[in-house]
């Protein structure tokens, strides 16, 4: 089990690494001068001195090479450069707006996997082929629908028809409502999808015909026997549904006004703040390494045969 | 269908077979009429709303769905529905341009990869599966920071964040196809890699590819459309879809239409694609 988390632990770097790596190539070897984006549109009335002092500040003289490895080093310290918008730390920008989002996107999965989680249950347990039918065409919907559009909508019907949720702030549980269902729906959707179409394979499964002929009820059946196996193959969604959750709080922060890491990309995307990208990306990747970790480590405890092959 | 006869005898039987498939499916016959109407008024728009999408009377602002004005108006008395059928040619040209890089640029890499093999295929490979641990969102986000804004630029963003999944749906084609005995005749029949490449490999490992390009087609829209919102895409008088949303935004509770009907067309879009992709996916697997 040691020698199997150590190359877990590993793996996990190599994908930071290689992250950090195309992240650089992405964002400072594409066209686009990073020069005159660090200079803030200033260099129509700098003097050449000045650009050459600027230049020389980030390093920009150097050789690529030289350039990446300067870059990776001050990463591997835990210096991801500073913002040229507000010039604070990158880190410290993101994880002072990271507490927001992640109460968001934490209220967002529990909603969606106990939405996802009922539409797939109720479509496949239902013996009334209308509602089934309705039921399963649900996740279909839920992807289809533009996040913004969704958010827009319910500001308009609760917010200012019903008067009853605010429509826009950070402030208590009551403005996390709004922003989380709107997060949950894709996600959601995507959980349906994938978990009722594994229970309608289990279901048809030689273990629910034994299960059935000792004489366990439907519920228990549908419950204890093929829940426990179909919500595998979701599990594995999982590190996939929790990036593009993160990332949704770009749309869903700036339709409800909200702070966060969500507003903080888009204005970076906007000013073209390219440290500031690069550290949300960077961010992305370790959640998505964190969270595969952990649905690795919790796969045994859910499913005995893969611990022994480990 | 009676246009089908004009086809020829052999087509005939094929045409009347399909008509059949779709007319049992009510679902699928409302997707594709809601596709050729969107591709209507993105190809000839004049003919679905003929007024001038840019100019608006002042008087009629901010008024809701009516007769004259079937999605209302804005808040300079512009025709919404003018400017939603006449913004559907940016958005579909920026879907179809966003498919278009990540099938060309995907399929090409995973062509590469699969058919060369190697080290070259190791690292390809290993590069796809570290972009796919970024979510697309903010793949296309980070490309358009460094590539700047504008629609095209922002359907570039979106395909190259869709590179992976068609690089790695080719790659398996690929090498199930290289295997298969009739390459290994060509082969030994002399015929050079290049001609087995293209005479050989590539149509036969293509099909599953363009069903994921049909799939993509909808995630593009939404995707297009996002950026476009969050003020990436194209400046604000140009009607375009997710542009459309964003400006309506600040009437969220005074002009319900604004926003509404907009979304409701990509929406009404997204699902029409979605299914007809289903169904080719669905068709393609029956054949097997």
């Amino acid at each position: 089990m040691r020698g199997y988390l150590l190359r877990r632990l590993l793996q996990a770097v190599v994908v930071l690494w290689a992250a950090f790596t195309v992240s650089f190539v992405v964002l400072y070897l594409l066209p686009g001068d990073s020069l005159s984006i660090r200079l803030g549109g200033l260099e129509g009335t700098a003097t050449p001195a000045q650009i050459d002092a600027v230049r020389a500040e980030y390093g920009l003289d150097d050789p690529l090479y030289l350039q990446y490895a300067h870059a990776l080093g001050d990463a591997l310290g835990g210096d991801l450069g500073r913002s040229a918008q507000t010039g604070a730390p990158v880190v410290r920008t993101i994880a002072d707006a990271l507490p927001q989002t992640l109460a968001l996107t934490g209220c967002a999965m529990v909603l969606a996997v106990l939405g996802g989680g009922a539409v797939a249950l109720a479509a496949t347990f239902t013996r009334v082929r209308a509602l089934r039918q309705v039921l399963l065409s649900l996740p279909a919907i839920g992807i289809s629908m533009p996040g913004f559009w969704v958010g827009l909508l319910l500001v308009q019907v609760v917010s200012f028809q019903w008067g009853l949720l605010p429509a826009m702030g950070n402030e208590g549980f009551e403005s996390l409502v709004l922003p989380a269902i709107t997060m949950a729906l894709p996600a959601g959707a995507m959980i349906a999808q994938v978990l009722a179409k594994s229970l309608t394979t289990e279901l048809a499964e030689p273990y629910v015909e034994t299960a059935r002929a000792k004489g366990a009820g439907r519920v228990r059946i549908h419950l204890r026997h093929a829940l426990r196996n179909a919500s595998l193959p979701a599990l594995t969604l999982a590190a996939v549904v929790a990036g593009n959750l993160l990332m949704e709080s770009v749309v869903v922060e700036t339709v409800f006004s909200r702070a966060g890491v969500g507003r903080l990309t888009a204005a970076a995307v906007d000013t073209q703040d390219l440290a500031v990208v690069q550290g949300v990306v960077l961010l992305a990747a370790v959640v998505f390494v964190v969270v595969a970790l952990v649905v690795d480590l919790l796969y045994p405890l859910l499913d005995p045969r893969v611990g022994r092959t480990v | 269908m009676t246009t089908a006869t004009g086809f020829g005898a052999r087509v005939v039987p094929a045409a009347r077979g399909h008509a059949w498939f779709v007319v049992r499916r009510p679902g699928l016959l409302l997707s594709l009429v809601v596709l050729a109407l969107v591709l209507l008024a993105a190809v000839f728009p004049t003919l679905l709303a003929d007024g001038d999408p840019l100019v608006g009377t002042p008087r009629e602002r901010l008024q809701g769905p009516s007769g004259a004005h079937l999605f209302g108006t804005d808040q300079l008395g512009r025709d919404l529905f003018t400017r939603v059928v006449h913004g559907s040619s940016l958005s579909l040209r920026a879907t179809v341009v966003a498919v278009a890089v990540a099938l060309v640029v995907g399929g090409g890499l995973g062509l590469v990869a699969g058919f060369v093999g190697g080290w070259l295929d190791a690292v390809l490979m290993r590069t796809v599966d570290v972009v796919q641990a970024i979510p697309r969102l903010l793949l296309s986000l980070a490309l358009v920071s460094a590539l700047g804004f504008g629609t095209t630029k922002v359907a570039i963003a979106v395909g190259v964040a869709s590179v992976a999944s068609f690089a790695r749906v080719m790659r398996a084609e690929v090498l199930r196809v290289r295997s298969s005995v009739y390459v290994e005749a060509a082969r030994a029949s002399g015929v050079r890699s290049g001609a087995i490449l293209t005479r050989h490999v590539l149509p036969n490992a293509s099909g599953p590819v363009f069903v994921l390009a049909a799939l993509e087609f909808g995630v593009a829209i939404l995707s297009v459309s996002a950026l476009s919102f969050l003020g990436f895409g194209a400046p604000p008088p140009t009607p375009e879809w997710g542009v459309l949303i964003a400006d309506g935004r600040g009437f969220v509770a005074t002009a319900w239409w604004l926003t509404t009907f907009p979304g409701l067309v990509i929406a009404a879009t997204v699902l029409s694609a979605n299914r007809v992709s289903r169904a080719l996916d669905g068709e393609r697997r029956r054949e097997r």
